[in-house]
């Protein structure tokens, strides 16, 4: 009942000012000069660290092996040029904190030669494992933003069957044309490594899901996708956030995940579009995911375009390419404006992860005063998850965490609609990061409380333990210093 | 550089409280600017004493409360709380009334609850209901139709408003839900007490009634404008007119000497302006769309209950409090469905 209040299809989502005419025409620029150094993290990716096998001083071909993949959830990183391995040693990394992550530093040697990987004949016969081997071997990881391991999800998909292949090109966040751009230029690359994945997951299906701001992406790769009936290109309409895997999932098929659950659980297995053309590259050409292609605009920047870039690569270099004026510059973001980070400062490294460095202008990030909540629920209507923002907001501000997650503060994604639309410019995901941050240091104060009581227990147990034991050794003892006191006192009486 | 933790998004909107409430001021002036015109200077005194009072006691509650003053009274909400407080009020009332019913809805309405977005009921309707136990008398006389230039000059309704002159009885009269629940106390019927009665002028507003609520259509105009604007949804106004509509039309249809029909209904009193104005109020509605639909369902009812059966002739006021005050209670059990589980909360089933 009162369902018919509830769109099917799209739930909330804002209009945001797209800003994408900066950047959407223009190609994308390779001449982005070899940096004299290269820093790769060893973590790029959801899971465990990759493990490093070079040592310092070896030099190292393009496209080498670095770091191993480690345990189940796990990817591995490849040198992106060639060169000599300078160090491995602490770095800042890319996030809002900058601290230090193990990173190897390659200096460049300018060649750019690449280690030799056999190139398959036939990729698209190649037999599912195998296709998940090698995409999991060239280190392929989700570029949307999300960086879990493309092999484990390949594999994933096999295993649980599933009927639909779901390839995200929402690309909702303003400023970001990186994936508008990919398809526009390389829509032959993409439908291949789509149709890979297909293979690699006995899928039978694959939907690829572009909103219709990309006129030129849909027709190139509708182009691209004629003679492969399994592959249909739909346009969806251009609503933030549509990226949204959940969202663009219900969209195009009406169906929901659990909340609880997974993709796999409706059948279906999403993937970003960057990262089919990844997979292409990895299985057809045997080249392992060494460079990527990011968005570099914003009121900051003179020349604004997306540049493909080397991972490794500092961010400082990738704007001082696309001018960047440092005098207009009020804050750096990786990612897109609606749900990127804060970078402190640009020296640190472009990762598989990076989709976009946005260079904002004080115009851009206009700020105005906060004022009160007027309760005018635009928050409610934006929320495409359904929640309350401004309920959990005034829980969180009176410091009832608790009531906050009763209000569903777990089912947030951040999107950061609630406070796009906020007539007052209340901080709502300020206030929601905030809080989950909070439960999180609880729970592992809690864990660690829990920790604490269960050692000093065993401990207790096992002192309780030894005293009985010594109490028990100490009886034996004294049972057969008696019993034999007992002999020798009977043996004497004998012996009398 | 900036290292301050900043959480993102990065950009905002353009719109903010200033702008919503600019709006609805523009959306209210066509209804106020007629009820002028309708019913002359007094009506322009009354309400000028009536939003600068309300802007003079926000001031001093800003004060008292220690907060910045300047910016708060710029965001336009005192505005829209004055004007509404002054549409409701019957036009010839003495300048204290309006005085009393800003203080009323600025300080008892509003700032006992903690100011702005904090309030539990309507600050107007509040003010308009006190006012209507305690000043009886003011606040059911009811002037004619005397439009600009055809009735008292200038001098004459100063005095009107501000130095207390006895208003003469040639010149007042009843609402027509005042004179047909007087007519049912003396054993009259419908249709016979409607004689006099014009839908279309209703409609327009040609009619005796408070300042600012006579016109339906202007009304209907500035609302319709509002939703196309994104200001308000229809929720609320929707099911409050359709509710009244309903109602009436059926005890209309069961006994039509009785119960008025669902055009006087909807053309008289303050129904419309509640409708769009006053049950939209941000504060004191439900936040998601079907507690809305509740809501206004729910004051549509009440209206027709007070106005059918209840002492008063009309029952807006009181609906909209009694409404307002279930408010929290239908925000509490009325949450929209999360992604990915059932309205109980539990994650939905697989497959």
């Amino acid at each position: 009942m009162f369902e018919f209040l509830e769109n099917p299809k799209f739930r909330g989502g804002i209009h945001a000012e797209e800003h994408k005419a900066e950047t959407c025409d223009k190609p994308i620029a390779t001449n982005l000069p070899l940096p004299k150094k290269l820093y790769i993290p060893v973590q790029q990716h959801v899971g465990k660290p990759a493990e490093p096998i070079v040592k310092v001083g070896e030099h190292v071909l393009k496209g080498q092996l670095l770091a191993y993949s480690q345990g189940t959830i796990s990817a591995p990183v490849h040198a992106p040029s060639s060169g000599v391995i300078l160090d491995v040693q602490d770095f800042p990394a890319p996030h809002p904190s900058a601290l230090p992550i193990r990173t190897i530093v390659i200096e460049t040697d300018g060649e750019e030669k690449w280690f030799k990987y056999a190139i398959p004949e036939k990729p698209f016969e190649l037999a599912p494992e195998e296709i998940c081997l090698r995409v999991g071997g060239a280190g392929v990881v989700g570029l949307g933003g999300a960086v879990f391991p493309s092999a484990v999800k390949l594999n994933l998909g096999r295993k649980n069957q599933i009927h639909t292949l779901l390839i995200n090109a929402g690309e909702c966040e303003p400023y970001l044309t990186c994936d508008d751009l990919l398809m526009q230029e390389r829509a032959v690359e993409i439908i291949g490594g789509i149709r890979l994945m297909l293979r690699g997951m006995n899928a039978p299906k694959a939907i690829v899901g572009i909103e219709d701001n990309k006129a030129r992406a849909f027709s190139e790769m509708t182009e691209a996708s004629k003679n492969f009936p399994e592959i249909s290109v739909v346009q969806v309409p251009t609503r933030y956030p549509m990226g949204w895997d959940r969202q663009m999932l219900r969209y195009l098929t009406g169906k929901e995940i659990p909340a609880d659950g997974r993709a796999t659980d409706v059948g279906v297995i999403i993937h970003n579009v960057a990262t089919a053309n990844a997979v292409y590259q990895a299985v057809c050409l045997s080249k392992p995911l060494i460079s990527r292609v990011m968005t570099v605009s914003g009121g900051a920047v003179s020349k604004p375009q997306n540049v493909e870039v080397l991972i490794g690569t500092l961010m400082s270099e990738v704007l001082a390419f696309c001018d960047v004026e440092n005098e207009k510059l009020a804050r750096l973001i990786m990612g897109g404006p609606m749900m990127g980070e804060v970078l402190p400062h640009a020296d640190v490294p472009v990762v598989k992860a990076s989709s976009g460095i946005l260079a904002l202008s004080h115009e851009d990030i206009f700020e105005p005063e906060v004022k009160p909540c007027i309760r005018c629920s635009s928050c409610v209507t934006a929320c495409p998850v359904g929640l309350l923002p401004l309920e959990m907001a005034s829980r969180i501000k009176a410091n009832k965490l608790d009531a906050a997650v009763d209000l569903g503060l777990k089912d947030c994604i951040s999107c950061g609609s609630c406070s796009y639309v906020c007539p007052s410019n209340i901080p709502l995901v300020h206030y929601f990061k905030f809080a989950s941050g909070e439960l999180f240091s609880r729970q592992q104060r809690e864990h660690k409380a829990e920790q604490t009581k269960r050692l000093a227990k065993n401990r207790t147990n096992r002192m309780e333990r030894i005293k009985a034991e010594a109490e028990e050794d100490a009886r034996r003892v004294m049972e057969a210093r008696a019993a034999r006191q007992a002999a020798e006192a009977k043996a004497q009486e004998e012996n009398a | 550089m900036n290292i301050k933790p900043i959480s993102s998004p990065h950009v905002s909107s353009a719109r903010r409280v200033d702008d919503i409430m600019k709006k609805v001021i523009l959306a209210l002036l066509p209804a106020l600017g007629f009820g002028i015109f309708l019913f002359g200077w007094s009506a322009l005194f009354l309400t000028m004493v009536t939003v600068l009072s309300a802007l003079f006691f926000e001031a001093v509650c800003l004060k008292l409360k220690g907060s910045t003053i300047e910016s708060y009274l710029r965001d336009g909400s005192v505005i829209v709380t004055g004007l509404l407080v002054a549409m409701t009020l019957p036009p010839y009332a003495p300048w204290w009334i309006g005085v009393v019913g800003s203080g009323l809805a600025i300080i008892l309405g509003k700032h006992v609850y903690g100011g702005l977005g904090q309030n539990l009921f309507n600050p107007a309707m509040l003010a308009r209901v006190a006012l209507l136990i305690s000043f009886p008398i003011e606040m059911t006389t009811w002037v004619n139709v005397s439009p600009f230039f055809t009735g008292l000059d200038i001098l004459e309704s100063f005095k009107i408003t501000f130095s207390g002159v006895e208003i003469s009885d040639a010149i007042t009269g009843a609402t027509t839900l005042g004179f047909v629940k007087t007519g049912f106390s003396q054993a009259q019927l419908l249709p016979d007490l409607l004689n006099d009665y014009s839908g279309f002028l209703a409609f327009i507003g040609w009619e005796r009634g408070s300042l600012g609520e006579t016109s339906t259509l202007l009304i209907l105009l500035g609302g319709i404008w509002l939703m196309r604007q994104g200001i308000i949804q229809w929720f609320i106004p929707v099911s409050l007119l359709a509710s009244v509509t309903f109602l009436s039309t059926l005890f209309n249809l069961i006994d039509s000497t009785h119960y008025l029909s669902a055009w006087v209904h909807l053309n008289s009193g303050a129904l419309m302006l509640v409708a769009f104005f006053i049950a939209t109020d941000y504060v004191t509605s439900p936040n998601t769309p079907l507690g809305q639909l509740i809501f206004g369902t729910g004051c549509g009812v009440l209206i027709f209950v007070i106005r059918s059966w209840g002492g008063y002739p009309e029952g807006t006021g009181f609906a909209v409090l009694l409404m307002n005050s279930v408010t929290p209670l239908i925000d509490h059990y009325i949450r929209p469905r999360i992604y990915g589980r059932t309205r109980d909360g539990k994650p939905i089933e697989g497959g």
